[in-house]
Order: structure tokens, then C-alpha cells, then sequence
């Protein structure tokens, strides 16, 4: 982990003594392009861009720009009043060579600068196949009549929790039905979209408090992530998922208690089989009374729980957060999409899990070694359509929700995804996105140009709470109706009557494995 | 897992239902004549009828229509029935050459009951055990035995079907020389299923019929749900899965009829939300449970039982369903013509709302074996479970 950090120093060397030649700085990615005509010095650039790439030559009373230290966040183009600043990548070239892309070079340059580890953040940036883009959505034509969401009701509610197989239903003295089975307790989500787990620390308190706020509004719940809960936000815990990681940080019964879900973390798609890492320059004063660590310390989470080494252990740790909390929470275990993914699920809805979180390949991260991110896991699709018909065949689909995550991009992603069988969704980088991040995929410096993966208090400002409750509210608003009209389309007037219907989804261009796996057919069959 | 989903049929269609709560016998003739009058409802691919209270010398038994497509075929279905049944009668079903109809299937009944072995004998007789006996038997007929497929299996009762127009269907089956308590009768309009004799409605598990108008939209999510209870859909059609979801939900469940109708139709949130307890609660809660079993697209359906008839619309009514009433006489069809042709001067006659289901039961002790769902509480629930034998021996 050190050496992650002697990696991301060297993204900006300091002055050093011996002098050392960096490769990785000879072939910048982006180039900042002044237009000299319309740059009126206002020096605005230098101030915006945090990775100082702007400078100011007093000798000759011109602006700067050192390449090598751009990331391509585009904050300073966005900024600039005139319009003078274009950031594009780089057009200098490498001989073409299909197998040594440059980004092989580049990474191998950074390396041998350093001797350190890659780091990313974001999720798997590798084209394997994107398994959403292969399947498509029926609609009805003549024999059913596609529904108008506007004027007919149209219902995305969803509970989430188990289900018993059966109710028993009785009379009562006044010869009304009741319930007689014991049932819950169920959260109610109003969209199936809900926030995934993102710690205060790796992103800003301003996110944290527009989350919670959208969540509420929008009647569904964000998570917590694996840093605690600020004080601010204890009010929203009836839209709120506590996590309850290995690093086990701000964790107390209040904590446990404040939201309605504990989600205990196993692992996370980004970067499956590893712990987590917040480095000391991130951790302020706020962070340190909500994480319950000293200020300025590493916020490291090791890789296992280390109370957790089976699967005896993991219903050990669920009904130890049952107990703590008077059974009146859920308990959402997530793990990541890894190979053997529908054995290890059916294992956690037997450990008693409420709710089973799968987190794909794609799922986003603040800070992840990039061979992790790029290159450990499974896509989700194929993840989820396989659990969700084991959990089937064995007969205990109702006994636990199952909830996905990781490269949900629109609402038609949603969509299919509940077709597929998923309860309900977690979205991140979306809600990011929202907010204004560029996807630069350096969240891990602290020192993101949109206020966005910060907490250092000035950046803190570029980024107000209300601002990033409308802009997420208005995402997931846009999506919910989007959703609405797709079930419309496809004669469907509730969500639960898409909730595994397979029959709504077509495969374009899948072979006959992928076809098995995700158990659709083919378009034009 | 078979991944290759059999295409489910899209279908508009003609239907027709009459019971009388005394229990009084009604000619086939009244049932053909009343579906006749919705010809337009229908393009000549398919017709079914269901009559119930047809086979008193045998009400005891479990009366299987089976529809073969060989010899071979029936000749397995034999061994299989003879191996684990009691059977007291079997006999071709009479049908007579019609014109129009050709390459029909063979169709012959068997009058069977369970058979158990030793001490478990004595435990599930007569019991409700003997119904899941029944439909595991059903359920394997229908998945293993090649070109053979239950076309009815209840008490008492029997389904009639085929590709034709319905007139065609009756003569056919020369349905005029039954008389039934209950008739339901279907005429099919479907749009993109091969003619296929299994296709056509009534579609049936136990002594459970259904004809249906309309589409099932949600049909993946049931099938599915439905495959996590044991029951396979085979027969190439969307309406199969009403009768499995009935049976789960009222004979294994247990749910009052009202209720089951409820999870089948539900009310919207919206409606749920303003419910006084315990209602509220209890509405929730089927939502949330049955959620897979909840029937989602355009539909009118009639499903009969010993002892009741039922009609039921989506929750947006998007399908016609009319009701009528004349003395003990109740008539459900798609069409007032189609009650006024054979009940010109009904007492009543109305249009039910979305989702909520007409339920039509006859008065207490009228008929042998009769059920009633009305309230739920029908069986006695610690009733020993006894298991198909076949399970076992294929392990
Ligand atoms: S890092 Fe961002 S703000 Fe700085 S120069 Fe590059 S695009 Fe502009
Ligand atoms: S959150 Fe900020 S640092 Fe991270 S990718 Fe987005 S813009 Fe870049």
C-alpha cells in the first residue's frame, strides 16, 4: 500500500535532489491548448487547476502550461471566461503496434520510474464485452397495448428483504382478512435505483449530504460506504445503508443503528480480493471524528474481515449485527463478481443474509491498483443471471433480495438488469457523473478539480450540497420515468411483473454460452 | 436448464362460462350456442370447452383426458398410470368425423386414483396430499412422455379441446350428449402459434380450468416463479400458467379465493396506501410475496372448480367481461350477446370492475366432492405429506 503512494507522488515529483529522469513525463496524455487570441491573463486556469499544469511567467507576462501534469478533468477549460482553453489528448504518436499500445508504454515508463504500484480509480476500463449493449427490450404491437405512463399508473415500487414462500390469511371476528404470517422487516424503495456504498473521505461531505437528501426524496436509500457517518446526516437514516467493512471505521451501535440496512462489505468490484486504502492526506479533522481515527493517519482496511474466514464466520458477524440491532435492520452482505459467484451467493442467503449485493467488474472505485481494476472479476450481467437462476433452482430466491452494481449507465441498464433477476440497483459513478466528474479517474489525489472525491475545503467549495441533491434527484427522476415508459411499452404496468422476466430480453450478437448463461434468447427467435 | 423458452402464443378470444348454484344440470346445446354467437371472436385455431359433473358413476376418481400423438405414446402413458394408479375405467373418448377437422389426435380417459405403497397408503388417502400426487403425476406425463399431454385431471370433471371453430370442437366431442353444474367454453384468435391441439383453451391441473382472453405480458416472471414449485409449462401457451398459479396459490397455499384473486389482480399502491389496517398490511404483503405471481398485461379469464366459477380482469380492464344473473343461473361471457342468446331475460346483467373478480360458488353440500375457497380455511393443514413414488426411484 506505501508504495501505492510513492506511485501517485510521482504523478507530480517533487523537486528532487539527484537529478532523476522520468520517462512517464516525457509523453503527456493531454496537451493544453491556448488560444492566445482569446486568453485575456486572468490567470482564472491557474487558479482552478489543482494539479498545477497552469503557470504564470512573470518575465515574459505569459500563461504556462506544463503537459505532463494534466489530467484531463477539463475543469480549467470549463472555467475559463473566454473559452480559451481546449483540452485534447495528446496527438503525438508511438509506432502502431497492436499489442504495445501506448498505454502498455506509458504504464511500464511509470513503473520503472518508480518501482510502484499502478493506481486508478474508476472501474475496469478494458473493452470486454459490455453484455448491456448486446441485449435489447420488447415492446407490444397490436395483440397487447402498450401502456401510456402519463395517464395509467405505473408502479416501481419494490421491497426489498425476505420473503416467506407462503402467507396464511385468516379471518378475523369482523370477517375481515388479516395476516396471519409474520412478514419483514422490508424496506420500501419508490425507484429501484439506490446509491452505492461511496465513503465520506473518498468523496466530499457536499456529495454525502446531496446523496442522502436525493435518496430521501426520491424514496429509495444511499450508502454510507465504509467511512463512517458524519453527524449531519444521522437525520436521513430512514434513506440510509450503514457499511459495515473490514477497516471497521466510525463504527458504533449508533452508527449500526442510524440507518435501516447494515451492508457488511466482503468485497468490491473494483478490486476483488484487496482491502481498501485512504491515504493520510485525505483524512481532515471531520474525517477523523466521523472514522474515529487521528488526523492525518492512513485509513487502511485489510483485505479480509479478520473475524471472517468462512462462511460459518460470515452468519456469525449477520446475526451478531441482528442481535445488535434488535432484528429491526436488514443485512446486506456484498461481495464481488467473482468466478464462482452463484455458490458463494447461495451460501450467504443461507448464512441468513437479507439482501445479496453483487458488485461486477465494472464497479466503480476511488482508488484501486489498476491491474485489480482492470483485470479481477466478472461482468455482472452474466454474474447476476447466473445467481439469480441458482438461487432458483435451489428453491431460495425469496429467501434474500439481490441487488447489482457495477457499469449501470442508463436506465435501460436498470432495466435489463431487473429482467435479468435483480431486485434492484446500486448506482455510483452515474451520481458522480451528475455532479459534474469527468471520469479523469484520479480521485485517489485528493485533489479533484470538481469538489467532487475531496474533502480539502476549498475544493470542498466548487461543489454545494444543494447543487449535487438536484442534479442526482433530476439523474434518478429522468431515469424513474424513463423506466416507466419502457415497462409501458412492453404492456407491463409494475415492476415486479419485469422482476426475471427473461422473455422481455433479446441477445444481438451473443454466442450460444452467453446466450446459456444469460438465459435469453436470440433476436429473431 | 432448458434455455430455449418455448414461444408463448398471443391470442384474442372468445369466452363463455354458466353455473347454476343449485347444482342443476345444463345441456351441453346452451353452452354451444352461446359461444357460437362470438364467431368474430375467434379464427378457426382453436375452441375448448371444460364441463364439470359429467362423469357421476366414476366421481370418486381423478378423470385424466390424455391427447396422443401415437399409439407409443398412450401405451406409456398406460404403463406410467398403471404403475402408479389405481384405475377403475379407461375408455376412448367418442368423437365423431366432423368436417373441417382433420388429423386429430387420439383421446381417451382414465378413471384413476392414487396408488400408494404400504404404510403411506393409509396415511394420504384421501387426503389433499392425493391432489399433489396428482399433479406431480401430470407434471411428469407432460415433461417425459413424448407427443402425450394431460388435457384434463380433476374429479368429476373434464376439458375438451382442439383446432377448429367451436361449433366443429362440440360436434366433435359430441359435447350435446353432456350436461355439467358448470360449463366454460373458449373460442381462439391466436396470432401466432401453429394450430396445435394442446394450444387451445381450456387449459387445466386438477379439477382447475381456465379459458382466458388475452395476453400475459408477465408471463417470463410467472413461469419462472412457477418453476421454483415444481411446475413445468409445456404446453406452448401463456394462459398454463394461470392454472398452475391457481393451484399453488389456493389448494398449496391455502390463500382465500378473494385473496388469491387479489395476488393474481392486485390493487394499485396508490389504492393500497389508503387501506385501513388490517388491510393495508395484508395487501402489502401479498404484493410484495406474489409478486411473481401477479398477472400483468390485458385480461378476462373464467376459471371453474368443483363448486364455483370465477371471473377475473386485469387491473386496467383491458379486456371485455360480462356477468349475468338469472335466478340461480349465472352467466359470465366476453359478450352480453352472448348471454342474451341463451338467457334473453336475465334479472341482472353488469360489467365487474378491473381486478376485482366475480366469485360464483354453489350452495354448501350440492355436489360430491366440492370445494369451496370462499374464505379460505379448506383443508385441515396437518395433513401428513406423502411424496410421487417416481421421485424416488429416479434419483
Ligand atoms: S488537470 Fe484539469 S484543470 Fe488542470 S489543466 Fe488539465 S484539464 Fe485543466
Ligand atoms: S470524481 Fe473527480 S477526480 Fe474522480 S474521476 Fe471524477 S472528476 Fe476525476
Amino acid at each position: 500500500m506505501a508504495s501505492q503512494k510513492e506511485n501517485s507522488s510521482a504523478q507530480e515529483p517533487k523537486k528532487k535532489v539527484r537529478k532523476k529522469r522520468l520517462l512517464s513525463k516525457l509523453y503527456p496524455d493531454f496537451i493544453i491548448q491556448r488560444d492566445l487570441e482569446k486568453c485575456i491573463k486572468c490567470k482564472i486556469c491557474i487558479r482552478e487547476c489543482t494539479y498545477e499544469a497552469h503557470g504564470w511567467d512573470e518575465k515574459r507576462e505569459i500563461l504556462t502550461e506544463d503537459h505532463a501534469k494534466c489530467v484531463g478533468c477539463h475543469r480549467c477549460e470549463a472555467m475559463c471566461p473566454t473559452g480559451a482553453i481546449v483540452i485534447t489528448k495528446n496527438p503525438s504518436a508511438f509506432r502502431e503496434h497492436d499489442t504495445w499500445k501506448p498505454w502498455f508504454i506509458k504504464n511500464v515508463y511509470k513503473q520503472a520510474d518508480t518501482g510502484g504500484v499502478l493506481l486508478s480509480a474508476t472501474g475496469c476500463a478494458v473493452p470486454f464485452r459490455n453484455y448491456w449493449d448486446h441485449l435489447v427490450l420488447d415492446a407490444c404491437q397490436v395483440t397487447n397495448p402498450p401502456i401510456d405512463p402519463l395517464r395509467e399508473p405505473m408502479e416501481l415500487r419494490t421491497f426489498l428483504g425476505p420473503k416467506p414462500d407462503a402467507l396464511q390469511v385468516e379471518l378475523d371476528d369482523e370477517g375481515r382478512f388479516y395476516l396471519k404470517t409474520k412478514v419483514g422487516p422490508w424496506i420500501k424503495l419508490e425507484v429501484p435505483i439506490m446509491f452505492a456504498a461511496m465513503s465520506y473521505g473518498a468523496i466530499s461531505l457536499h456529495v454525502h449530504q446531496g446523496l442522502a437528501r436525493a435518496a430521501k426524496e426520491l424514496g429509495t436509500l444511499y450508502n454510507t460506504g465504509e467511512g463512517g457517518l458524519h453527524a449531519s446526516l444521522y437525520e436521513y437514516g430512514s434513506n440510509t445503508i450503514v457499511q459495515c467493512a473490514s477497516g471497521r471505521f466510525g463504527l458504533h451501535v449508533d452508527y449500526l443503528k442510524a440507518g435501516v440496512a447494515i451492508e457488511i462489505k466482503i468485497g468490491q468490484g473494483a478490486k476483488p480480493g484487496i482491502g481498501g486504502h485512504l491515504p493520510g492526506e485525505k483524512v481532515t479533522e471531520e474525517i477523523s471524528k466521523t472514522r474515529m481515527i487521528p488526523v492525518g493517519s492512513d485509513a487502511l482496511s485489510p483485505a479480509p474481515h479478520h473475524d471472517i474466514y468462512s462462511i460459518e464466520d460470515l452468519r456469525g458477524l449477520i446475526y451478531a449485527l441482528k442481535e445488535a440491532t434488535e432484528y429491526k435492520k436488514l443485512v446486506f452482505v456484498k461481495i464481488a463478481a467473482v468466478h464462482n459467484a452463484p455458490a458463494i451467493a447461495s451460501g450467504i442467503v443461507r448464512a441468513g443474509a437479507d439482501v445479496v449485493v453483487l458488485d461486477g467488474l465494472r464497479g466503480g472505485t476511488g482508488a484501486a491498483p489498476t491491474m485489480f481494476r482492470d483485470y479481477v472479476g466478472i461482468p455482472v450481467e452474466l454474474a447476476l443471471a447466473a445467481v439469480d437462476q441458482r438461487l432458483r433452482e435451489e428453491g431460495i430466491r425469496n429467501w434474500a433480495s439481490l441487488v447489482i452494481s457495477g457499469g449501470i449507465r442508463c436506465s435501460a441498464d436498470v432495466v435489463k438488469a431487473i429482467a435479468l433477476g435483480a431486485d434492484a440497483v446500486y448506482i455510483g459513478t452515474p451520481a458522480l457523473i451528475a455532479c459534474g466528474c469527468t471520469m479523469c479517474q484520479r480521485c485517489f489525489t485528493g485533489k479533484c478539480p470538481w469538489g467532487i472525491a475531496t474533502n480539502n475545503p476549498k475544493l470542498l467549495k466548487r461543489l454545494d450540497p444543494d447543487t449535487a441533491f438536484e442534479r442526482i434527484y433530476n439523474l434518478v427522476h429522468g431515469w424513474a420515468h424513463e423506466i416507466q415508459e419502457l415497462l409501458g411499452a412492453m404492456g407491463l404496468n409494475s415492476l415486479e411483473s419485469l422482476r426475471g422476466n427473461r422473455d422481455k430480453l433479446r441477445a444481438v450478437g451473443l454466442n450460444e454460452t452467453e446466450l446459456r448463461i444469460l438465459g435469453v434468447k436470440h433476436a429473431g427467435e | 436448464m432448458d434455455i430455449f423458452i418455448p414461444n408463448k402464443e398471443i391470442s384474442g378470444c372468445g369466452l363463455s362460462g354458466i353455473i347454476n348454484r343449485q347444482g342443476e344440470l345444463v345441456k351441453g346445446e346452451l353452452i354451444i350456442e352461446s359461444i357460437c354467437c362470438q364467431m368474430e371472436r375467434g379464427n378457426g385455431l382453436g375452441a375448448g370447452f371444460a364441463a364439470y359433473g359429467i362423469y357421476p358413476e366414476f366421481q370418486e376418481h381423478y378423470c385424466l383426458h390424455i391427447m396422443a400423438d401415437s399409439k407409443k405414446a398412450l401405451k406409456e402413458v398406460e404403463e406410467l398410470l398403471n404403475h402408479h394408479c389405481y384405475m377403475a375405467h379407461q375408455e376412448e373418448i367418442p368423437t365423431r368425423p366432423t368436417p373441417g377437422i382433420s388429423s386429430a389426435p387420439r383421446f381417451r380417459r382414465y378413471f384413476v386414483k392414487p396408488r400408494y405403497e404400504g404404510e403411506v397408503r393409509d396415511l394420504c388417502e384421501g387426503t389433499p396430499d392425493e391432489d399433489d400426487y396428482m399433479v406431480n403425476l401430470v407434471m411428469h406425463i407432460n415433461t417425459h412422455i413424448d407427443g402425450a399431454y394431460v388435457i384434463s385431471s380433476g374429479r368429476n370433471m373434464g376439458a375438451f379441446k382442439g383446432v377448429g371453430f367451436p361449433d366443429q370442437i362440440a360436434n366433435f366431442f359430441r359435447l350435446e350428449e353432456y350436461s355439467a353444474y358448470i360449463w366454460t367454453a373458449h373460442n381462439r384468435f391466436p396470432t401466432n402459434t401453429p394450430g396445435w391441439w394442446g394450444g387451445a383453451h381450456p387449459f387445466t391441473i386438477l379439477d382447475w380450468s381456465i379459458v382466458h382472453n388475452g395476453e400475459i405480458s408477465s408471463y417470463g416472471t410467472n413461469r419462472r416463479y412457477l418453476e421454483m414449485f415444481g411446475y413445468h409449462c409445456t404446453l406452448l401457451t401463456d394462459t398454463e400458467v394461470v392454472a398452475y398459479l391457481l393451484d399453488l396459490l389456493i389448494r398449496r397455499h391455502r390463500l382465500p379465493m378473494e385473496v388469491a384473486c387479489t395476488a393474481l389482480a392486485p390493487p394499485f399502491w396508490s389504492e393500497i396506501d389508503l387501506m385501513p389496517e388490517p388491510e393495508k398490511t395484508l395487501y402489502t404483503s401479498v404484493r410484495a410475496v406474489y409478486g411473481a405471481a401477479m398477472l400483468n398485461g390485458p385480461f378476462a379469464i373464467l376459471f371453474a372448480y368443483n363448486g364455483g366459477l370465477v371471473g377475473l380482469n386485469d387491473r386496467v380492464k383491458l379486456r371485455p367481461l360480462v356477468t349475468a344473473k338469472k335466478g340461480e343461473f349465472y352467466y359470465m361471457a366476453s359478450e352480453e350477446a352472448a348471454i342474451r342468446a341463451i338467457c334473453p331475460d336475465p334479472d341482472e346483467v353488469w360489467c365487474p370492475k378491473a381486478g376485482e373478480p366475480v366469485i360464483i360458488e354453489m350452495e354448501p353440500n350440492t355436489i360430491p366432492n366440492q370445494r369451496s375457497y370462499l374464505h379460505g380455511q379448506i383443508f385441515d393443514l396437518s395433513t401428513p405429506i406423502c411424496r410421487f413414488p417416481a421421485e424416488e426411484e429416479e434419483e
